[in-house]
């Protein structure tokens, strides 16, 4: 194959149909709470591994949810575990299960 | 599809293309990447049509390129434009016509900018006649070549020799349409058919024929853009719009790309080469590629112009196959013939697009 | 004998003031352009929030006034005279109407959703509008794709023809977030299988029951919400439909296949009403809605003395909003006519 001195990009968009969504209904199944989430970054902005590194809870529910596994995978490993996420939740989410469960998704499908 | 939805939008971006008298400035770079569309362009509108259409050899760069680029400031830009105006005006015209969308779309917008901004209009004129001692009248008429085209696609269609369908099945041929970004995304009202669903290029292809395809990615770029493309490196990022379209419109089997833009045209036909020799990958049939075309070269075929006359040999996707399907003949032998008959060389094949 | 007050619209808020006025006496006249009373809401099957049929609450409206107040449909109106001491309304079949007080309850009409050309209604067969999905559960049938299958995946589309200056609508239209949500629960209750997803800039769940019909939405349906607004659309070979958006809160383009994508379509004033404004030389908001002559005291009050407005001609407006205007109008009328000299 020839070098032109440049290279062809990948997508940076999200193909919605192209992604892996068993994570996603993995974790719903057993944290139906997850559907609540109104996404208004409560939860990130108390964080504790979040001050200091670029973890973002908020985020990595919507990667979840997007079938982004790869990204998700180095996300979840910044979590420390604390659960003052779950503390300010204002719809009740399960947050310190959501993480379990995310870990074993990751297990059984990452 | 309802097409009825689409006709009802057209009819709100009709736009009035001048019916002759034309002054007509070529684009800095079509005539190295397509040599033959101008001079066609030029054939069509005085032998087929009987126009009187006119060039004026003082003209130079509307320097769109540089603007775009962010090297020409908007001030000398506009200067450079009212120059144009002004060569209009001492040749005795009022109906502007460009063979380039980008100085389409700057001459739209420097027209516009000034019925906005009088103050502006009158400083440029200021600037234009302290440094060349020149003066203009704005065109009474401005319009792509693309549009004079469009308004006498009837005509063209009646003289037709070869029409858009498939001889062999006498299926309508599938024709992606694609328009230049400047055409009518700055401003929809200018430009036939809006910017949504421009109907400039496909009112040609339904009147010579032929069927438009409606694909996902048919409102994306080329990738040319100007500024990625003047880097080596990121040339990636030109390539990588163009294959974003490719992947999009190949479900829906094209046997053409129509294009009214210089850039359009020169980076959908070369970087189906260039994936080619880079991935391996080639669209269309049998590794053929998906012919691209101008609308010069198009309306020259439909007319019976001889594709070598028409500059289809400079293609990087071999027209053959198309010429095959419209029932077209050709001398393989003349291909690489230049003007006198004597042989231009020829060039050497590609790895994977097929070469005729 | 002349009617007292003549009003001009008999939707749910000329329906109305037109029971209430007659409850307190009043000889009542309503003149309707449409064949058929009752507006919009004769054309919607179940209200949000609580998803009652819509026909219980016109039925409703309508034995209050049935009998007491005459209708005249499929009028046009072509000129407006105001006289020392009423008003005569000219129709354009030579008829004409006078009366004391004069109520313009014409209501709004639903954003044209061709106009947002880039979401492709008009033009791909499974784009379609809210409205046409209420006439769809409204004959009780099943929402189908254009070729009669069953949706495995639906997209609604927020803020179709609101919130947005391309289209000349800055406003919002109140309704559709929540009509987008109770929508979203009809289809997910008619198909379980059916994949919904809700595409919003925010959700303006203002009113009262609203939030918990969202969160039903969520914990009960499975309903998803992404945040971003639908920049195109585009039709697959099947038919199916190719939508854009921003997923922001991952910061990145979204590209999803749907099987049908239904238009919130927004409120826009009803140009017939315009004719109105001009003829009694009322004024509009930027929106173009009418203005009344003060939004706090009297928003049921204009500049002309006699002229009075209810419901939706002021501005985008829920049913129940809607109906407690129109109670206000009556009581406003009612008094303005007794203390006429």
């Amino acid at each position: 194959m020839k070098d032109f001195g440049f290279t062809v990009q990948l997508d940076h968009s999200i193909d919605y149909d192209a992604k892996d969504k068993r994570m996603m209904r993995y974790v719903l199944y057993h944290e139906p709470s997850l559907d609540w989430c109104i996404g208004c970054g409560s939860c990130t902005a108390t964080c504790s591994a979040g001050q200091f590194t670029l973890f973002n809870i908020r985020m990595a529910h919507t990667l979840l949810r997007r079938g982004e596994t790869e990204k998700l995978k180095q996300e979840l490993k910044k979590c420390m575990f604390c659960g003052k996420c779950q503390l300010t939740c204002p719809r009740g989410v399960n947050l310190r299960n959501v993480l379990l469960r995310i870990n074993r998704a990751i297990e059984l499908f990452g | 599809m309802k097409v009825e939805g689409k006709r009802r939008i057209w009819k709100d971006y009709q736009k009035e293309i001048a019916d002759d008298r034309y002054f007509y400035v070529r684009s800095c770079v079509r005539q190295n990447f397509f040599p033959a569309s101008e001079k066609m362009f030029f054939r069509i509108l005085k032998e087929e049509l009987g126009k009187d259409i006119f060039e004026n050899a003082a003209h130079t760069t509307c320097s769109g390129i540089g603007y775009h680029s962010d090297v020409v400031p908007f001030e000398t830009t506009m200067t450079m434009v009212a120059r144009q105006f002004a060569l209009m005006t001492e040749s005795g015209y009022q109906n502007f016509t460009t063979s380039c969308i980008t100085s389409f779309g700057l001459y739209t917008e420097i027209l516009e900018t000034w019925h906005h901004f009088p103050e502006v209009e009158a400083r440029v004129r200021e600037n234009l006649k302290k440094a060349t001692g020149r003066e203009f009248d704005k065109p009474s008429n401005l319009s792509h070549a693309s549009d004079v085209i469009y308004k006498f696609r009837k005509e063209i269609g009646e003289k037709a020799r070869y029409r858009l369908v498939n001889k062999q099945t006498g299926q309508p041929l599938r024709c992606v349409e694609h328009i230049g970004c400047h055409y009518s995304r700055m401003f929809p009202g200018k430009g036939v058919g809006g910017a949504e669903y421009p109907y400039v290029l496909a009112g040609m292809i339904e009147e010579w024929g032929g069927e438009v395809i409606d694909y996902p990615e048919r409102r994306h770029c080329c990738g040319f853009g100007f500024r990625q493309y003047l880097i080596q490196a990121n040339r990636g990022y030109s390539l990588s719009c163009s294959k974003k379209k490719f992947d999009s419109m190949a479900p829906y089997k094209p046997d053409l790309i129509l294009t009214n833009c210089p850039g359009c045209p020169m980076f959908l036909d070369r970087w189906q080469y260039t994936l080619s020799e880079m991935e391996g990958t080639t669209y269309g049939e049998n590794g053929q590629g998906i012919p691209v075309l101008t609308y010069e070269e198009l309306a020259g075929l439909v007319l019976g112009y001889d594709p070598w006359d028409l500059g289809l040999q400079v293609h990087q996707v071999p027209a053959e196959p198309l010429l095959d399907k419209m029932g077209i003949p050709y001398d393989s032998n003349r291909k690489f013939l230049n003007r006198d008959g004597q042989s231009m060389g020829r060039p050497k094949a590609p790895s994977f697009l097929k070469f005729y | 004998m002349d009617p007292q007050v003549i009003i001009i619209g008999a939707g749910i808020a000329g329906l109305t003031a037109a029971g209430a006025l007659a409850e307190k006496g009043h000889h009542v006249l309503i003149l309707e352009k449409e064949a058929q009373p009752g507006g919009h809401v004769a054309q919607w099957d179940r209200l949000f929030p609580s998803r009652r049929p819509g026909s219980e609450v016109l039925d409703h409206i309508r034995k209050i006034m049935d009998g007491r107040v005459e209708i005249k449909p499929g009028i046009r109106i072509n000129g407006i005279i105001a006289h020392d001491q009423d008003f005569t309304v000219l129709t354009e079949e030579g008829t004409s109407y006078t009366g004391q007080a004069l109520l313009i309850a014409s209501g709004f009409r639903l954003f044209q959703a061709e106009r947002k050309e880039e979401y492709g209604y008009g033009i791909y067969d499974n784009v379609i509008t809210s409205a046409e999905v209420e006439t769809v559960f409204k004959q009780g049938k099943k929402l189908l794709t254009s070729k009669g299958t069953l949706p495995q995946r639906v997209a609604l589309i927020h803020c179709v023809g609101s919130r947005d200056e391309k289209v000349g609508n800055l406003y919002c239209s109140k309704v559709c977030c929540v009509t987008g949500v109770k929508q979203a629960i009809e289809i997910k209750e008619q198909l379980p299988q059916c994949e919904v997803f809700s595409f919003y800039m925010d959700m303006r769940m203002y009113d009262r029951h609203f939030e918990e019909l969202y969160f039903e939405a969520q914990k009960q349906w499975g309903v998803q919400f992404i945040r971003g607004r639908l920049s195109e659309c585009s039709e697959a070979p099947d038919q199916s439909l190719i939508i854009k958006t921003e997923d922001t809160l991952t910061g990145r383009p979204l590209r999803m296949i749907v099987d049908l994508v239904i238009l919130l379509v927004g409120f826009v004033p009803e140009p017939e009403t315009g004719k109105l404004v001009e003829m009694l030389g009322l004024s509009t908001g930027e929106d173009g809605f009418i203005l009344p002559s003060d939004e706090h005291y009297n928003d049921n009050l204009t500049t002309v003395p006699g002229v009075f407005l209810a419901g939706a001609v002021k501005g985008p407006a829920t049913i129940s909003n809607t109906i407690a205007d129109a109670r206000a109008a009556a009581l406003q009328i009612d008094s303005w006519l007794k203390t006429k000299p």
